[in-house]
């Protein structure tokens, strides 16, 4: 089933091009990636170059002694040892976290080596540099440290406790509390609370997930020692903030640091960072003159890249007795792990927000988040950073709230759907939601996983000796993307923009090249940028090349993440695109002797309304302007247009997810039956990249729900390091999608656009979640913590059961 | 010590460290650095190649072992004028692949998977490739590919 309507605003702007957005194109990257041809950091090769490996923490929170790297530097092949007391004074700053949320935020110095105490597993307390990658591998084990263990902090509410402070110069585990506060409205929601019919409390666990991009990280410093110049090439998804904070972290002078992604294999968040190793290579390549280079090995990067999610979530949700929410109350605790890595405070705040979900929320709003130090590895953003979990606690409450009131969970999310002619809709936050059609995508969704019948099966299957038992899962979201207005940025004391740039150049031979400062990884810009440039010159994407990922070809950039790449740099090229058409049409309508009010421009063609024999192509134009021998008075030569484009709001793509889930009560298995995905990211450039976009967001977010888990052990041991511990699905532990379409275009861009990258993760995992607990319901099972693996499955089924028994007897 | 292996046609005799694992002889000494590292457990399959035929994760075999065998890498599937091996052309055709880091592996697998059950359903696809992992297509493209490829 296809449901395309409300396309007036994408008509026009499709009217407006040559009617290539929108169709599947497939992909220009592809060739290289499927053939070997494409080059990722780990494929360079360089010559002469020291490789660098880092010895870490084997515990969780110790003072570090003494460190010896004399056993290394003995050995065959080993240049060069260093602790991190050697190169304390190297740093011209501590690593850079640039959020700092409140005021009065604590955040502890954190270098790319530690030096009096290792505060997680995996913390680098030395390094060494040697002729091959193996031999420094080697080398680590020769270096002798001597630690002084400490007790582990690893529960959210013990590390609130004190008892262990992890940074002793802080004086607290707690960094910061941020309250969202409605000031007008202050004490209603404790009024909603005490007088509405109905009150769910719930308690929710958002456990650590590692991000697991199947490139784990690596990095190549190459200097220039005569020329003082040094180029980073790097698996990172923000070249751009990168280069600004190394510049800083490190003193170097900023014009002399070039950073370089090559290919770069999946981020998720992962790779929007500034990490330890990247200033370590930095540093070592410049003061001493030769290339050096790392490549993460999968242990490592479970335990020094970034973690993400890790929050305890306490959510309050009145209805009245009608099931109309009367008010919303959530206190988190969010784990920023031992340090601050860039955006760590931040994350929870992008998801504060969105507690509201997709319905009306009254102002009798109160939320509030404490950040607070553990000894594990540091948080970041992962794949919807702080908006997956939001919407988890408010879908997931929503669920509790139906089976409070005995009735169906779709009808009670309908009655408190914001309606599709409220839109731009003023929240109770004060952030306006563009655009949504919640009715419709709930609609598509029902309709395609036939949810009437599945309820009725449902009905028949579940019986109290059935060892199968059905469940379904609703989870309809917004998701605020496109990151993002700069001002909203400064009001949330993010220190950087949330602006796009975008060059667009018509070279004499009359094909384009784009520069962007997105920063793909997987996405596919490449093929989607050429598209919307193809389409406003009516051209061949073919003819359109995309630079990008190289601060050296695209000095300007805020990168990829957030889901901003298309509503913020697409938006950015379509404008640039727009401006050197404009100044093609002046060349075109002196060439032709013409008024430029009368000329149109279709299909690659300037012709004069009125005067069918008269028509110019872009590529005498773009000649023209090349040679400059005869352009209008005052017009510089040459067809080249630099736009950069702050957006006046978010976006807000939104949708509904149902799947079937059948659960066997013997081993506590799930299997997830069937999936439905409606996912409205507004008008799509290209639809293909969009189903993936949507297939990958969608499998993470019910891995999350299923199969994934940061575990330690009570001493700060992360037990699943590795890819045989850590259970990414495999294609056999997962389902198929059905994706329904619906189209609500944004008002706020001339695409007409929204973000899609997280939209899939950020549905998926209270899907799962609410059809687990739907098939388990009616044997009293409450609720089900994440991931939700048999045995949890199986325990659940056993305490309902006993609790049963109990009550009866 | 010495070994001769014949890589994508062509026979090579290299002096490798015994501890050599054959991806590392792939990617440093045969210099083919199509094929990918991307565990440490032989979990992750990105490292997937042809050995004597048949699908192995070249993490899981010493460079000596492959010794006087025979093996293809991504680098050796599409014709020496640039027409991709059906499967490849699948994968595009089919969006099989996003950032493209298990996309060598995952042909390599699936290529493997079809020589030996020409018309899989989809659950055989699902099975045929559990010990190749992807984090961004969820995988659904992916089969879409391979019974794509099958029915070519």
């Amino acid at each position: 089933m296809t449901v395309i309507d409300n396309m007036e605003t994408s008509d026009e702007s499709i009217a407006a091009g040559n009617g290539l957005l929108g169709q599947r194109m497939l992909r220009k990257e592809d060739p290289a990636l499927l053939t070997g041809e494409a080059v990722f950091t780990n494929d360079m090769k360089v010559p002469g170059a020291l490789h660098l490996a880092v010895l870490r923490s084997p515990y969780a929170h110790a003072k570090i002694s003494s460190v010896n790297v004399s056993g290394a530097l003995e050995m065959e092949g080993v240049m060069h040892a260093f602790s991190g007391a050697d190169l304390a004074d190297q740093w011209a700053a501590p690593m850079p976290c640039a959020w700092p949320v409140t005021e009065d935020m604590k955040n502890p110095p954190h270098y790319p080596l530690a030096v009096d105490k290792a505060a997680y597993v995996g913390d680098g307390v030395a390094c060494v540099l040697a002729t091959s990658e193996a031999v420094a591998r080697d080398a680590l084990e020769a270096i002798d440290v001597e630690y002084e263990p400490l007790p582990a902090v690893i529960d959210l509410e013990d590390s609130l406790a004190d008892a262990v402070v992890i940074h002793n110069e802080l004086g607290t585990n707690s960094s910061y509390t941020w309250p969202l506060v409605i000031e007008e409205n202050e004490g209603d929601c404790q009024s909603a609370i005490d007088n509405s019919a109905y009150v769910v409390k719930e308690r929710y666990v958002q456990q650590r997930l590692i991000p697991m991009a199947m490139e784990p990280r690596a990095v190549v410093a190459m200097p220039q020692p005569f020329g003082g110049d040094i180029t980073l090439f790097t698996a990172t998804q923000v070249p751009h903030v990168l280069k600004v904070m190394s510049a800083l972290t490190l003193g170097i002078p900023e014009q002399q640091l070039r950073v370089v992604c090559p290919a770069v294999g999946g981020g998720f968040g992962s790779k929007l960072d500034v990490y330890a190793e990247e200033l370590l290579c930095l540093h070592l390549a410049r003061s001493l003159g030769k290339p050096i280079r790392w490549n993460e090995e999968r242990g490592e990067n479970a335990q020094a890249t970034i973690h993400g999610r890790a929050q305890i979530q306490d959510i309050e949700l009145a209805a009245d007795e009608n099931g109309k929410i009367t008010g919303l109350r959530v206190r988190l605790l969010a784990d920023m792990g031992a340090y601050l890595q860039l955006i760590t405070p931040g994350i929870p705040l992008l998801g504060a927000f969105l507690y509201g979900g997709v319905y009306e929320i009254p102002k009798a709003f109160d939320f509030s988040c404490t950040g607070v130090f553990t000894t594990m590895t540091p948080t970041d953003a992962y794949r919807g950073a702080g908006r997956p979990e939001a919407t988890y606690a408010i879908e997931h409450a929503m669920d509790a709230l139906a089976r409070e009131m005995d009735i169906d969970p779709l009808e009670l999310r309908r009655r408190n759907f914001i309606p599709r002619d409220a839109f731009p809709y003023e929240a109770y936050t004060g952030l306006v939601y563009d655009s949504g059609d919640h009715d419709k995508a709930a609609k598509v969704a029902e309709d395609l996983v036939d949810y009437a019948g599945v309820r009725a099966r449902q009905a028949t299957q579940n019986t109290p000796d059935a060892t199968k038992r059905l469940g379904i899962g609703i989870s309809t979201y917004f998701e605020m993307c496109g990151l993002a207005p700069s001002r909203v940025l400064a009001s949330l004391n993010y220190a950087a923009g949330g602006w796009e740039s975008a060059t667009v150049r018509v070279l004499p031979t009359s094909k384009i090249q784009v520069v962007t400062g997105t920063a793909p990884h997987g996405q596919g810009h490449e093929t989607a940028w050429s598209m919307i440039a193809a389409d406003k010159f009516g051209v061949d994407p073919a003819d359109v090349d995309v630079l990008h990922s190289d601060t050296a070809i695209a000095p300007l950039g805020m990168d990829t993440y957030g889901s901003r790449s298309l509503p913020v740099g697409g938006v950015a090229i379509s404008m640039a695109c727009d401006q050197v058409i404009d100044k093609a049409r002046k060349i075109a309508a002196h060439q032709m002797e013409a008024n430029e009010d009368d000329l149109e421009f279709a299909g690659g063609v300037f012709t004069v309304t009125g005067s069918p024999d008269k028509e110019m192509p872009l590529a005498a134009v773009a000649f023209e302007a090349f040679t400059a021998h005869d352009l209008p008075d005052g017009l510089e030569p040459n067809l080249e247009m630099q736009v950069t484009y702050d957006p006046p709001n978010f976006s807000w793509p939104f949708g509904t997810h149902m799947c079937v889930v059948e659960i066997d009560t013997e081993t506590g298995e799930t299997e997830v039956l069937q999936y439905v995905a409606v996912d409205d990211c507004g008008n799509k450039v290209n639809p293909l990249i969009v189903d993936g976009q949507v297939h990958g967001g969608v499998i993470q977010g019910l891995a999350q729900a299923l199969y994934e888990e940061a575990a330690y052990d009570s001493d700060g041991n992360l037990q699943s390091s590795s890819l045989a511990e850590y259970l990414v699905p495999a294609a056999s532990d997962v389902p198929s999608i059905t994706l329904g379409e619906s189209i609500t275009p944004s008002p706020t861009n001339p695409l007409g656009v929204k973000g899609v990258g997280e939209a899939g993760t950020i549905g998926a995992a209270p899907c799962v979640m609410n059809a687990v607990v739907d098939a388990l319901s009616g044997l009293g099972v409450r609720d089900i913590q994440m991931p939700a693996s048999p045995v949890r499955v199986w325990n659940a089924i056993q305490e309902a059961r006993n609790n049963t028994q109990e009550n009866q007897q | 010590m010495d070994v001769t292996i014949t890589v994508n046609g062509q026979q090579h005799t290299h002096d490798v460290e015994p501890r050599t694992l054959l991806v590392h002889y792939i990617r440093e000494h045969a210099g083919l650095t199509g094929t990918n590292i991307g565990c440490d457990t032989s979990s992750c399959g990105a490292c997937s190649i042809h050995l004597n035929g048949e699908a192995a994760k070249s993490c899981t075999v010493l460079a000596a072992q492959a010794d006087g065998m025979e093996i293809t890498t991504i680098e050796g599937m599409a014709a020496t004028d640039g027409t991709l091996h059906p499967m490849q052309q699948a994968f595009m055709e089919n969006h099989g692949l996003q950032c493209g880091y298990c996309t060598p592996g995952m042909v390599m697998a699936a290529t493997s998977l079809l020589d030996e059950n020409p018309s899989p359903t989809e659950d055989e696809v699902r099975i045929g490739l559990e010990g190749n992992l992807c984090r961004c297509t969820g995988y659904h493209n992916i089969v879409k590919s391979v019974l794509a490829a099958a029915d070519a």
